[in-house]
């Protein structure tokens, strides 16, 4: 017999989608701020050759 | 809603309930993969690194010396979450350590290592792209050093595992001074052997009051193995090699007489510290009758002493 997992509940469920937002909202502030650090070091480095 | 849900099997490792909840991604936020990459020693590795980079000669575009102190702080951070990886079996059973996100079961080791590996690997392939490849090089080594030679190797086989390992927290300075320079010289060396000498009465300082964790952990720390007494006289023996090392840089004329004094300050405070620590009454063993306060005291003086240090020399170099 397959193990299903329990579903999540109440707050259990609240919890677990605010902090998958929290999370996700990191990432893309990571990679928002890692595009505009690369697209500065390319300009950077295209102006210095 | 078909995502949330929660796993009713555990592991194998005992860790049932906190993993259940962990694998339904509950319990990690993201203040947890912080919290991996040890933000308080990653703070006194940006501002050592920061310091190579601004003490050295020549000139580094600002945004490549932020990417630069940046990789190194990723760096830092990855060694961390690696460290905690490896280490989640001792973090379980010493009192300062078990809250960490992987012993509290909010992360699963795996995670972790992985989350280390990709750290660490991009901080040096970025390093070499934007800085230079011998920044990268350095990096590549400091991470290596911390990770196999610290962590895997001395941290559980020797009581030397301080001073050796010590060496991985000393590379930052030396890894900012090859961002600018491209190179390695005298001085980062120098920079590189005050934080090598700074760490044991550091740590040792610590490890003092730490004790009990670290014997439950069965790490082989100074005060575990060879006693709390002998540990005492191992931070003066450094701490007296340290303050006539903190003056080298003054004496080679790479600084003036603003970082001369500020060394010679903060050399006595440190001396003052540690002779307390060494001073302290214990019973005869060595072991603090006092909660090791004095200890405890000489480890806050310790990362006032080289982020002041440090700073002085910066100070001196922008100023002179």
């Amino acid at each position: 017999m397959a193990d299903f997992p329990r579903p999540l509940v109440g707050t259990e469920a609240d919890t677990f989608r605010r902090r998958r937002r929290g999370r996700n909202l990191a990432i893309v502030l990571v990679l928002a701020g890692l595009s505009v650090l690369f697209y500065a070091i390319t300009i950077v480095k295209l102006v210095q050759h | 809603m078909s995502d949330l849900t929660a796993p009713s099997a555990g592991n194998d490792r005992g860790e049932q309930s906190s993993l259940s909840a962990h694998e339904a991604g509950t319990e990690d936020d993201v203040r947890d993969w912080i919290a991996l990459l040890k933000p308080r020693v990653m703070s006194l590795v940006v501002f050592t690194g920061m310091i190579g980079v601004v003490v050295a000669p020549g000139h580094l575009h600002p945004i490549l010396a932020f990417t630069a102190v940046l990789c190194i702080a990723v760096a830092a951070g990855a060694c961390g979450a690696i460290n905690m990886w490896y280490d989640r079996d001792i973090d379980a059973v010493m009192r300062r350590t078990q809250s960490r996100p992987i012993p509290s079961g909010r992360i699963a080791a795996g995670g972790a290592l992985g989350f280390g590996i990709v750290l660490a690997v991009g901080s040096v392939i970025v390093m070499e792209v934007a800085v230079n490849l011998v920044a990268a090089i350095v990096l590549a080594i400091s991470i290596g050093f911390y990770v196999f030679i610290y962590t895997m190797w001395l941290k559980r086989r020797t009581p030397q595992n301080i001073v050796i390992g010590g060496a991985a927290g000393a590379f930052p300075p030396v890894i900012g001074w090859a961002a600018v320079t491209g190179s390695v010289d005298l001085i980062p060396l120098i920079l590189f052997a005050i934080v090598f000498i700074w760490t044991p009465p550091h740590f040792w300082s610590l490890a003092l009051w730490a004790n009990e964790d670290y014997r439950r952990a069965g790490v082989p720390m100074l005060p575990v193995v060879a006693g709390a007494k002998e540990t005492r006289k191992q931070i003066v023996l450094y701490s007296l090699l340290l303050v006539p090392l903190s003056l080298v840089p003054w004496f080679l004329h790479f600084s003036g007489a603003l970082y001369g004094g500020t060394a010679i300050v903060l050399g006595i405070g440190f001396l003052v510290c540690v002779a307390r620590v060494y001073r302290d009454k214990q019973d005869e063993g060595g072991n603090s009758l006092t909660n090791d306060a004095p200890a405890r005291a000489a480890f806050k003086f310790s990362i006032l002493y080289l982020f002041i240090l440090f700073a002085a020399l910066a100070v001196d170099r922008l100023i002179g």
